[in-house]
Parts: structure tokens; sequence; C-alpha cells
């Protein structure tokens, strides 16, 4: 007597068991905190921020501990806990000019009003395994270029909290003064859209795009950026200005009717300039493209801008001939929530779809095999 | 036993509102992709996040509701939907499809005819019929709108050309109050007929692709097919090996290293009903020969053969 398999709801609570053991790994080790996490690795703790689009480094922290340092998995943690969120109200645009700097370089002008500031950046460390972090505990050098300021650099978002934020011109804002610089205007004939409360519909007005690239997925973003510096869309692209700092946000309670700074965030700004030859109405100039992220994240916000400014092709009046340039197939597919769920779903059952597959299959071969029959 | 944390059904009663406000829109446009404001869930996408915030929309206290993924209630993620809902609303949840106010449904529609009373939710992967056609959501909104519609009967006609028959066995495109062209979300093409005039209200929820659809009780819903060559559903050659059905949608398991095959039900209420109400299938796994296959040599023979 055959009996059909059961014990589904089994099977998933001896999973939980086993995901609990996978995680905390050996016993005999000291529990991870999520204090050390969010202070030791930060740097995921703000991608998960970023894309979890939620600035919450404890909860960051706490979803990069429960998912063993799966950073996609934490996202979608943090964004299943996000959507139970009330909606306070939107803050007013960042000023980013007002910043707490821990970083900025300019690649397009050797000295730049408010000064290049290198901060903390691996870009000029010798990529050689530092054998002395193997062993526990601590053992800084601190002439050796590893060394992190990492509690300086909290030191220094708590300044930020106790004097008024010093004024930084952004590069773009001088450029654009002399009309070098494009200065694209947003259509104010409605608020800007929600990413979050509505669909994303095509086409998509820049707000919107920008919206779906700051939680699009890095390595996503990372590709199709690299593809339009590779020839699929030409973008000759300047790293005008990256900017890493705390920045205040303010917001206008409806009750209230007047601005109150409501904290302070830090954030990674990329303003990439690229060429732009101009057409009969436009003069030749400069154009932009911008990215934003939370926290420190430079690689992200580059390739950010890099397809933000591709993505304008239409409204620059460049014809479309890369995957760069093209929003509904980029921002389709950006989102890592979206795409690692769908990617992944292929392993449930697929029986029904399967069985009506093999069916289908075995008539068509079962006629191929009569034709063949009849033809010899 | 109900977490308090969180609202009744996981979703804050505005999100609710919302999308039983974008459901009316798609109940009153039959077959209508409506566009809404998907919510992020504690469910993967393309795990059911479509039919579980439609669940939670509308589901009541006094519902009773029954999940099911490939026909069967006992399939790890038609438990853990379950769960879900147990666990958010307290609501009475049954394996009994006659039982059931509420069904959320992954693949299948159930074999026992459905009542002007329930509510069958489908989740869907692909909303979009067009989608392997025409990638561009902004171009098939135009196709539908214009109701462009022969880009699909092309595809099928070409099917026929190439193979002999269409070659669609699950997501067979079907057109809804003859206005929109619909995906019937990956059901096999058996249970297509099972939507034309149904008295329950059937309503369709994509999470990840953000698109709700909906055919009203009694809404004619038409397989596509061509006069020559007829719509026409799976047959299968053998009866349930549990309960003896010959009509019902069947299951093929691999049950020894031979390969024999049992066939048995996919939707796992009705075949325990009719095992209840006495019916006793063969109990036998069977052999199957495919077409093609080489006729099996014997191997020793072909050895000594070519010593």
């Amino acid at each position: 007597m055959y009996v059909a398999v059961k014990g589904g709801a089994a099977a998933i609570e001896s999973s939980w068991r086993l995901l609990e053991d996978q995680r905390r790994g050996d016993t005999a080790m000291a529990a991870l905190t999520v204090a050390q996490i969010q202070e030791q690795l930060s740097l995921a703790v703000d991608r998960v921020m970023s894309e979890g689009s939620l600035y919450d480094p404890e909860l960051a922290a706490l979803a990069i501990k429960q998912s063993s340092g799966d950073l996609v998995e934490a996202i979608f943690l943090l964004r299943a806990y996000r959507t139970t969120l009330p909606r306070l109200g939107y803050a007013l645009p960042l000023d980013t000019a007002r910043i707490a700097l821990l970083r900025r370089i300019s690649a397009t002008f050797k000295e730049v009003p408010g000064g290049q500031m290198l901060g903390p950046t691996y870009d000029y460390t010798q990529r050689l395994l530092d054998f002395t972090l193997l062993v526990e505990g601590e053992h800084r050098d601190a002439s050796a270029p590893s060394s992190n300021p990492s509690n300086k650099l909290s030191e220094a978002g708590i300044a930020v909290h106790r004097g008024p934020l010093p004024t930084v011109p952004r590069i773009n804002d001088l450029l654009a003064r002399e009309g070098l610089l494009e200065t694209p205007q947003p259509e104010m004939v409605a608020p800007p859209g929600d990413l979050t409360r509505d669909p994303l519909m095509f086409p998509a007005d820049r707000a919107l795009r920008l919206q779906a690239l700051a939680r699009g997925d890095e390595g996503w973003l990372l590709a199709m950026g690299y593809s339009t510096q590779r020839g699929y869309a030409n973008s000759h692209p300047f790293a005008g200005e990256i900017r890493r700092g705390f920045v205040s946000v303010a917001l206008v309670p409806d009750e209230l009717g007047f601005e109150i700074d409501i904290g302070d965030l830090e954030i990674t700004e990329c303003q990439m300039i690229n060429q732009f030859s101009g057409s009969r109405e436009v003069p030749p100039q400069f154009t932009q493209g911008y990215g934003l992220a939370f926290g420190g994240s430079e690689r992200k916000t580059m390739a950010m801008a890099l397809v933000d400014r591709s993505l304008r092709a239409d409204e620059l009046g460049e014809t479309r001939t890369a995957p760069a340039q093209d929003a509904e197939f980029v921002l389709s597919h950006a989102d890592n929530v979206e795409a690692s769920g769908f990617v992944q779903h292929l392993k449930l059952p697929h029986y029904v779809d399967f069985q009506a597959e093999l069916e289908l299959v075995r008539k068509l071969r079962t006629s191929h095999a009569m034709a063949k029959k009849e033809n010899t | 036993m109900i977490d308090s944390n969180y609202n009744f059904a996981f979703l804050d009663e505005r999100t609710k509102k919302r999308i039983r406000r974008a459901l009316l829109k798609a109940v009153a446009v039959p077959g209508y992709q409506v566009p809404f404001g998907s919510r992020e869930m504690p469910f993967a996408y393309g795990w059911g996040t479509g039919g579980v915030q439609i669940t939670a929309s509308i589901i009541g206290r006094a519902d009773v509701l029954k999940v099911i993924d490939q026909g069967a209630d006992d399939t790890t993620n038609a438990v853990n939907i379950r769960r879900f809902f147990a666990l958010t609303t307290g609501v009475k949840t049954t394996e009994k499809t006659a039982e059931a106010t509420l069904i959320q449904t992954r693949h299948r529609i159930p074999e026992l005819p459905l009542t002007a009373s329930q509510i069958l939710i489908y989740q869907v992967p692909l909303p979009e019929p067009l989608t392997k056609l025409e990638p561009s959501r902004q171009e098939t909104i135009k196709m539908h709108a214009l109701s462009e519609y022969g880009l699909m009967h092309v595809r099928l006609y070409e099917d026929i050309a190439q193979l002999g028959a269409i070659t669609r066995a699950y997501d067979y495109p079907v057109m809804v109050n003859e206005r929109y062209l619909m995906s019937p979300s990956p059901i096999p093409k058996f249970d297509n007929p099972k939507m034309h005039m149904n008295p329950a209200l059937q309503l369709f929820g994509a999470g990840r692709e953000k698109r709700l659809y909906a055919i009203p009780p009694y809404t004619p819903v038409r397989s596509l097919d061509f006069e020559d060559h007829p719509f026409e559903i799976q047959r299968w050659d053998h009866a349930c090996a549990l309960c003896g059905s010959v009509d019902s949608y069947l299951d093929e398991m691999i049950v020894d290293d031979e390969g024999s095959r049992l066939f048995v039900c996919s939707d796992s209420d009705y075949c325990e009903e009719r095992r209840d109400a006495g019916h006793v299938g063969g109990q036998q796994a069977v052999h199957l020969h495919d077409a093609l296959a080489t006729p099996v040599i014997n191997s020793t023979t072909t050895l000594q053969e070519a010593a």
C-alpha cells in the first residue's frame, strides 16, 4: 500500500533548528554581538541599510547576525521589517553642502574650495593580507596603512550634533554657475512619486529612477555602470566629486508648520560629470549623473551615478543603443530582494507544471515516432 | 495563538484598504491587470507574496482558510503560508475544500466544484501573458489597451506548424469576458475549463510584479484555440493508484530504481474524500515505455559478440 509523503510541517521545524545551528557555529567560541558587527563590519551594515532602505545601524547589524552574513538575506529581513513601520512624513531634501566631512575628493580639479580630504579609503593600501589581524586582541601598529580610525569616525558624527554643520560648496554648483554644467530641474507638476507606495511604471521620471537605483543591488549597478565604460553607451565620465560625511535630516511636521532637525545621517554622495557635445538648442556643456547611499558606499554611489547618467539618454536626446540606457531593463532587475526571491522560487515544488510538460513531451514523442514509422 | 506584535493579518489597515480598492477595480474590469502598491512581505518574492497580500486584505474573523500548493495542503510552502495566517489572524484553517471560504492556491484549482460563497486566490509569478513575446511592460500595456493579441495567435499557430500541437501545457492563455488576454497563472491547462462561469470569485495576485486581477463569478473564460485545433486538456492512461479516480489531475512519482511510476491525485483533499467514501485505486505502480526509446540490448551478448 502506497502512502503519499506527508510531513511538511515537521520538516520545516527541523530546518529552523538546523539553521540556528548553522548560524551559531561552534558554541565553544564566543557569540558575535550586534554591537561588534555594527562597529567592525560597518561597511556591510551600510550596504544593508542602503539596499534595505532603512537607516538603522543596529537593526542592520542584527539582520547581518541573523543571516550569518548573507547580505542579500539581511537586506530582505530589513525590508520585511521596514514595511511594517508607519510613515510619519517626508523629510526635506538633504542639503549635502552642509556636511561634517569624513572624506572628500575631486578627480576634476587639483584644488577645490573646501579642500580635498582623503579620509578612510582602501585606495592606497597595498592590498596585502595583514597577518597581524589573525591574532586575537588589539595589536595595532599606528604606522600601518590598515589602521582604520573607526572610533574617530563616530566621534566626528557626535561632534556634528553639538555644533552647526560647516558648509562645503559642491563642485557641481561651482561649474553650474558658469553655465558649463547643465542643471536639470525636476518637473514640479506634482510632488515626487514614492516607489515604496506605488508600483514603478514606465517611462519613469528621474526621481523614481534614482529611488530605484538607491535601493538597487550594488553588484547589478556595478556591472551596468561598468558596461557604459566599455562602450555599451558612451558616457565619458569624470568623478567630479565624491563626499562622505554626516548631514542633518529636517522635517516640517504638519502640526508645526516649521522645520525641525530630526537627526543626522552618514551618507556618501557622488557627482559624475559627463561630456556632452550639445544639440541644436543646447550649447556644448557637461552633463551629470548622481549617486547617493547611506554610510560609506563609494563603489555603489559611483556605479549609481554612471547608470543614472546613461538612463538620461531620452531626456538628452541620445539614441538608446545599450542595455544600461534602457530604464525598464535596468530598473526592473535592480532590486535584489525581488531577483533573489524569484530566482530561488524555482526550489518550490513544480510537480504539477512538470507533469503537464511531461505529458506534452511524451505525446509529441509518440507522434514523432509514428511519423517516423510511416516514413520508413 | 495570535502574535499580538502585528496587526490582524500582518498588513496595516490602510494598506489593506488600498489593496481592496485595487481589487474592486480588478473585479469591475475582468482580466485587466491593476497596478498596486505591493508591500514587502515576510515571504520571499516569487513565493506567494501577491496571494498573501490579497488574502490578508480580505480575510475576516469568520473566514475559514485553506492553502494549497500543487493541489496539496501539506507541501512546505502551503504549510508555511497557512501557519502565517493562523499566527497573525487566529482564523480557522482547514484542508477540506468544501469547508473553506477562502482558498489560496499555487498552480492548481481544486477538483471539487467551488460555490458562490467561496473565493479562490491565486499566487501569480508572471501576470503578463505577453511577457515571453514582448518583455517591455510599456509595450504590453498598449497591446492590452488596443486588444492587440495577434502576436499570441501567431505564436500558437507557429507551435502547430512546427510541432503539430500547441506546446503550452500550463499557464495556457485565456480570454476573459472576450476582452482581456489573461494569464491563468501556472495552473495546468487541465484546470482552465474550471475558470469558465465559475460561481466563485477568482482573485489573482502578483506581488513582485505589483499587479492584481480578477475573474468575477459567472464570467466567460475561453482558452485560446483554432477551429481545426480545438483546445483540449490533459488525459492519462492511468487512474489514481490510491482512489481510482479517472478524471482528476495526476501527479507522477518515481517509486523504485527501475523507474516505475505511481500516479496519484494532485488534489490531496479530493483523493482523501474519495478514499473515505470507499473508492480504492489499483495500488499499482506502472512501467512506462518511451515511444522513441531504443530497445534494451542485452549487454552480455554484445560483449561476447565483440570478443
